[in-house]
């Protein structure tokens, strides 16, 4: 009966080595305020100038979601006063942004695709960081990061749940780290988030009035907070009361989201053209020039998956959620030569839970693609089965030998000689007389407890399908 | 064009107000009269037909140059930050202390 209506504002920092308007450097966790000049602070007579990649970078991005690149962009003055904010204004880009337009396609969990709008995306500077803690009654100014270098990627109201919402954030991330121009490192705030939501009843043509939700870090928080939300406005509207437009900010200890501060006095931000900033002019070789060095984008990357590798849509969007997993992923299909079916397993299943269960990212992965691979190969052809080789996965997890070493000194090398299977087999037989003449009798189902009993004498060793032959053969002698 | 104020006092003071002006209620009326004027000799630009012409957004007729991705200020001893520091009323552990702001 209701339904949510979700738009998104991402500010993802762009990876510069220094600031969008100075020369100071953008490194995080140095000291507080050793990479705060003159430009970052708002001395009296200096002057910003643009940094070439902070450009050359947002049109990386636009140029990945199918943008309009504006030929001339304004930098604007956006007024407001706050401790962490030297010049009493942010420079931003307000009726003129530099990435117009563009689409980001998300997949749903039952396998659709969804395309979400992307209104447009502009460059600004960061503020600094107040600290409120212990500076009896002060509040501490950290001006490191004011001045970082962010692209504010707005999306249209087209996201309908949370969960929608979540995959476009996921989506964008992983676009921002493939085109190499955010770390997307979300707890040192590279990649943040507010979320503009509101509801109306199922068939209403007019949107309800938003709630903006400051800053959430992380996926998960972003589908809570979105939750949350919602039930809070459905029950207003309910209880016959009315949405305020506001911002509001998270929780997460409480789950719940609180009033931050009405929206009149403080949203009139009266912009204005910065003067002490020219028009952007971008060219048209400039922006060849950047499509020059995009790289194969995750949807691609996703179709050449399913075509070339013959994955399932799902193998291949875990694979290609990284960079990183996608490259591990077709060097261990090159140096292994085993099917990329099972390289796919091994990865999203072995590999994906150990790496969630040590909270590791592919690249800490104790077990590299030559590893991975050596034992890839030992299933190939033969010598372990994969029931073992998932024995020989949690060694190689924990140790540092290579794996046929490993196979060797623990035995675990698989059975597939038929006599010396024949010889396990007769000495299950006869081990369970009745069991066999039960068999023999007609009680078919037993053929699977024989196949255990089987597995059970030889440690799991014996090759699975050699036994399923030779044991139909050796039980269906009278 | 009438030199008549377009606008009032309130708005004069909500303005100074969101630039952090105190104005006492006595400043307003010299305030929105000095104002009123500055506006009227700028609306002697609406006589000017404007049609089709796309506004500037500086005054020179010239694009930003652009400067290369490079650290030009880096202060790893913290000369600088002393330097700064010094004009300061209040720091302690290298930040700058303001007056306590809780949202």
């Amino acid at each position: 009966m209701w339904e949510t209506i979700i738009g998104l504002e991402v500010h993802a920092q762009l990876a510069t080595k220094s600031k969008i308007f100075s020369g100071a450097s953008t490194a995080y966790g140095a000291l507080p305020n050793t990479q705060a000049c003159a430009i970052d602070l708002g001395m009296p007579g200096v002057l910003p100038v643009l940094n070439k990649d902070v450009v050359l970078m947002a049109i990386k991005f636009g140029l990945g979601v199918g943008s309009q690149i504006a030929k001339r962009s304004i930098f604007a003055r956006k007024n407001y006063f706050y401790p962490d904010l030297p010049k009493g204004y942010q420079i931003s880009q307000y009726e003129f942004p530099i990435v117009i337009g563009g689409s980001l396609d998300i997949a749903l969990e039952e396998g659709n695709m969804k395309r979400i709008g992307i209104t447009r995306a502009h460059l600004e500077e960061d503020a600094g960081k107040s600290l409120h803690e212990d500076f009896k009654g002060m509040t501490g100014i950290d001006l490191n990061r004011a001045g970082t270098p962010l692209l504010e990627i707005v999306s249209e109201p087209d996201m309908r749940s949370a969960k929608e919402a979540v995959a476009y954030l996921k989506t964008l991330h992983a676009l921002l780290r493939y085109l190499e121009i955010c770390d997307g490192n979300m707890q040192e705030g590279s990649f943040r988030c507010d979320a503009n939501v509101s509801v109306r009843k199922k068939g209403q043509e007019k949107f309800g009035t938003r709630a903006e939700i400051k800053n959430v870090n992380s996926f998960r928080f972003v589908e809570r907070a979105i939750n949350y939300e919602v039930e809070r406005q459905i029950a207003v509207i309910s209880a016959g009361g009315t949405i305020v437009q506001e911002t509001r900010l998270y929780d997460a200890e409480k789950n719940e989201t609180r009033s931050m501060r009405a929206k009149e006095e403080a949203n009139d931000y009266r912009y204005f053209p910065d003067p002490d900033l020219l028009p952007l002019m971008v060219d048209e070789q400039t922006i060849e020039s950047v499509r020059k060095t995009l790289p194969e984008l995750p949807q691609e990357k996703h179709q050449r998956f399913i075509t070339d590798y013959q994955l399932t849509a799902y193998d291949a969007t875990v694979l290609v959620s990284s960079r990183e997993m996608a490259d591990y992923f077709e060097e261990v299909v090159t140096l292994s030569q085993a099917s990329p079916k099972l390289v796919a397993n091994w990865i999203t299943v072995e590999l994906a839970s150990s790496l969630n269960k040590f909270n590791l990212s592919i690249m800490e992965s104790p077990i590299k693609t030559d590893r991975l691979s050596d034992l890839l190969k030992r299933i190939h052809d033969n010598t372990v089965s994969g029931k073992i080789a998932k024995e020989i996965f949690g060694l190689l997890w924990e140790g540092t030998e290579a794996v046929d070493v490993l196979i060797e000194q623990k035995g675990l090398k698989q059975i597939t000689d038929d006599a010396a299977i024949i010889a396990l087999i007769d000495q299950v037989i006869h081990q369970f007389p009745e069991q066999l003449a039960e068999y023999r009798s007609g009680k078919d189902r037993l053929f699977a407890f024989f196949v255990g009993q089987v597995m059970k004498v030889c440690a799991g060793k014996a090759n699975p399908a050699r036994v399923n032959i030779l044991l139909k053969e050796r039980l269906g002698e009278k | 064009m009438s030199a008549k104020p377009t606008f009032s006092e309130e708005i004069v003071a909500k303005v100074a107000h969101l630039a952090r002006l105190e104005l006492k209620p006595a400043d307003l009326p010299p305030y929105h009269e000095g104002l009123s004027r500055i506006l009227a000799w700028i609306e002697q630009m609406a006589a000017i037909d404007t049609q089709g012409i796309e506004p500037m957004a500086h005054p020179f007729d010239l694009a930003q140059p652009l400067r290369e991705d490079k650290v030009t200020e880096a202060d790893p001893e913290g000369k600088q930050q002393r330097k700064f520091q010094a004009l300061a009323p209040a720091i302690a552990a290298g930040l700058y202390l303001v007056p306590k702001v809780i949202e």
